[in-house]
């Protein structure tokens, strides 16, 4: 039995083989590049093409970047120490000395370079107060800084005396203690018209006296630097973050506005939304820059950079309340019959139901609109306001680096992919943080 | 004692008395100001840009720091303005800047339609070629069939159509924007033929890795005078500008530079020098400037041949000539009115 058993036996395995690998052609790297790469041979094809195109791209741009040269004064001394070191009619390389000497010009204008810590400071106040507002995980103290980050931010690029940023926040203070200590006494509506009456009375005639008075009897100040000297990257990023803080509530309004069954109020925005996005902004820059000179009594010094804000401010929130307004329309006829059945009045269905879905789902057109916005800056070169690109051409026009072309360009547009490509990972991370579907 | 005290008040008070008659607005206004509003381009190389300090150099900056100079007798009292081709006029019209050094052709349709006063001539330029020396061309004459590259929207694209015009040839318009882009275009080989300002092509062409493999055409189909200008209306002011010009083109013609003018003003046996110096006459005040003003522009600035030679000249790396530029005397076309 014992035999009989050991010969059926001999061919029943005793013990398990060691695992081996699996075939080398279905593993790692290999089997990756087998299916998405030479998948057949149409794609071999294509990726060997492809290769060969980055290659050859980067052949051509990676030894120009690379061998690029670093000290020199002008662009003649550039190509002298190029010919010294590859030799008379060797490779071509990028003259990057130019950034060298100039990129305090390109990142801060004419602003005063003992005061550069000035605009970079209020580049930190500015993320601490936005940071509570765009992470959850930020520290709700933060906020107290918020409201406050504007009159800082104005205060330490401007300068000057401290009391002028400090009688406008004042007026802010009155119209919210008119409102609160009105309120019972007037009524909610009077209480609001009041509100916004008494602080624009009080900007228009008290604070200016109130701020001169102050700051002759107490001067506390830093250095006043006048807009004329911003300039670069600098600038972009004011009139950019300006108008991109400005236009975010300017463009729900308008797109509530719209929505809205109140006769004036619906076409007051229908009107404002299709002249504003029907003209180029260019032609807006214009209107701010050479129009308003003419119609403005003469003397009048109303700040360029202020009017462009205002008109930059103007343009976006169009196109963001178009945005929202593709928002609001998505969200289906029960959501609005809902917050309607739960007794909420108007403004607490629009603030707890309504526009926390609409804006969600708008998230992505925002951002967009916010990276045009803040592409759209460099259009004031036309206007001569010396933002990067209008920098870029005052330093060609100086007789030592006149002629130098991409190492400018490569530069500014590194400066504004970081910050476009910051703008873009920040709503993706918002978008994926505000999902709620199941999958 | 008294006496001397007395008649020293009573001149003063003249003197005061004929400053007010004078005065202009603009003026006025500038002194409560503090500093000058001077219009400058955006950058051209050679006659405005600014330094990596920030600070603003070239030829027609020269000309906005010589009239700070006069009146204020400090040359840094000026703030530029950068202006577009686009911004400038309405800049000078609605009173943003007080005066235009920016390469601007006196035209007749500015001086008259625009309603502003060119108050005189500190460059004369003209327009011309380009083209690189393989094509073998030697005259303006033999470009029929040529590609061009034009700036878009300036009086060279009407030159260069007229000239094309009334010699039967024709061409083919590459446009393109800036100075910089027509370079890169010119360079890559786009084009044949780059055309614009005489002296911006001696300064785009320095900047050429091989200059010799181009060469500027001897045609120049244009005029173009280039100078300062101001608003209609105020003459008085219109009077400074033009003449703070003068001093700085007669200047080197009586042979005053900033080396020697604090010697000079001291007296001299020519009178014209010690008018324009202000050791003869009351020439300053007629103006409603110090007595020492022009002292303070030739001391500032230099006179015209220095600032030329700061700049634009044989010295510098754009390397123009003098050509139409120098005095009258040296065959050129400067020529200053007399200061009597």
């Amino acid at each position: 039995m014992s035999e009989t058993h050991s010969h059926s036996a001999s061919y029943v395995r005793r013990e398990m083989l060691p695992q081996q690998d699996p075939p080398a052609l279905q593993t790692g790297a290999v089997k990756w590049l087998r299916e998405n790469l030479f998948s057949g041979w149409l794609n071999t094809i294509l990726t060997i093409l492809s290769i060969f195109v980055v290659y050859w791209v980067l052949a051509h741009i990676l030894p120009w970047m690379l061998g690029g040269i670093w000290t020199a004064d002008s662009l003649t001394e550039c190509r002298e120490i190029r010919d010294q070191l590859y030799g008379e009619g060797g490779r071509e390389v990028a003259c990057w000395a130019v950034l060298v000497d100039r990129w305090h010009q390109l990142l801060f204008g004419f602003y005063p370079d003992d005061s550069y810590w000035r605009p970079i400071l209020s580049l930190i106040v500015f993320g601490a107060a936005v940071a509570p507002v765009l992470y959850e995980s930020v520290s709700r103290k933060l906020l107290l800084l918020t409201p406050l980050a504007p009159f800082i931010i104005f205060w330490l690029l401007w300068g000057g005396t401290i009391w002028g940023p400090l009688a406008v926040l004042a007026g802010f203070v009155l119209g919210w203690a008119v409102f609160r200590f009105g309120e019972p006494v007037i009524g909610s509506l009077g209480a609001t018209l009041a509100a916004i009456l008494v602080p624009i009375l009080y900007w228009l005639f008290a604070a200016g006296p109130i701020a001169s008075g102050l700051s002759s009897a107490l001067p506390i100040g830093i250095e006043s630097v006048p807009s004329d000297d911003f300039g670069g990257f600098m600038l972009a990023l004011v009139i950019g973050i300006a108008g991109i803080v400005l236009s975010l509530p300017l463009g729900i309004v308008l797109a509530l506005g719209r929505q809205s069954d109140l006769f004036i109020v619906n076409k007051f925005s229908v009107i404002f939304i299709e002249v504003i996005r029907g003209v180029p902004l260019i032609v807006w820059l214009f209107t701010a820059s050479l129009l308003l000179n003419y119609f403005l009594p003469p003397g009048t010094n109303f700040d360029l950079m202020l009017r462009v804000i205002i008109m930059v401010t103007l343009f976006s929130s169009a196109y963001i309340a178009e945005v929202v307004r593709g928002g609001l329309a998505a969200l289906p006829r029960g959501q609005y019959e809902g917050a309607d059945s739960l007794g909420l009045d108007y403004w607490q269905s629009m603030r707890l139901v309504i526009l926390p879905q609409a804006l969600k789902i708008s998230i992505p057109g925002i951002v967009s609109t916010f990276i045009g916005l803040f592409k759209d800056t460099t259009l004031v070169v036309f206007i001569g306001l010396l933002d990067p690109i209008g920098f870029s051409n005052s330093i060609r026009a100086s007789t030592d680096w006149n002629g130098v072309y991409w190492e400018l360009f490569i530069f500014i547009g590194l400066c504004f992919f970081i910050c476009c490509f910051s703008m873009s990972r920040y709503s993706q991370f918002l978008e994926r943080k505000l999902r709620t579907d199941h999958r | 004692m008294k006496k001397s005290v007395f008649y020293g008040t009573l001149v003063a008070a003249g003197l005061a008395g004929g400053a007010a008659l004078a005065q202009s607005a603009t003026l006025s206004e500038v002194q409560s100001r503090g500093h000058l509003n001077c219009g400058v381009t955006t950058g051209l190389v050679g006659f405005a840009a600014p330094n990596a300090s920030g600070e603003w150099e070239g030829f027609d900056v020269g000309v906005c720091r010589a009239v700070a100079a006069a009146v204020f007798g400090d040359a840094t009292a000026v703030e530029f303005v950068p202006t577009t081709g686009q911004t400038r006029f309405t800049a000078l019209a609605s009173g943003e800047v007080d005066m235009l050094a920016r390469n601007t052709t006196w035209t007749f349709s500015r001086d008259v339609d625009l309603a502003f006063e060119f108050v005189g001539i500190n460059y004369y330029d003209g327009q011309g070629f380009m083209v690189p020396r393989a094509l073998g061309v030697s005259s303006a004459m033999e470009l029929d069939g040529a590609t061009v590259c034009i700036q878009t929207g300036t009086t060279t694209e009407l030159n260069l159509a007229d000239f094309f015009a009334s010699n039967n040839m024709s061409y083919e318009p590459v446009p393109i924007e800036t100075n910089a882009e027509a370079q890169q275009q010119f360079l890559a080989g786009a084009c044949d033929v780059y055309t614009t300002d005489a002296s911006g092509l001696a300064a785009t062409r320095a900047t050429f890795e091989d200059p010799s493999a181009y060469v500027v055409l001897p045609e120049i189909i244009s005029k173009e005078p280039l100078g300062p200008l101001v608003r209609h209306g105020d003459n008085e002011w219109g009077d400074i500008v033009r003449w703070t010009l003068n001093v700085l083109i007669a200047a080197e013609e009586l042979g005053i530079t900033s080396a020697n003018v604090m010697e000079l003003a001291q007296g001299t046996d020519n009178p014209e020098i010690n008018r324009m110096l202000g050791t003869e006459g009351e020439y300053g005040p007629m103006l409603g400037l110090s007595q020492d003003w022009a002292v303070n522009v030739i001391a500032a600035v230099g006179n015209y041949g220095e600032l030329f030679e700061q700049n634009i000249g044989e010295a510098t790396p754009i390397g123009l000539s003098r050509g139409l530029n120098a005095q009258w005397t040296d065959g050129g076309l400067l020529y200053s009115p007399p200061f009597r």
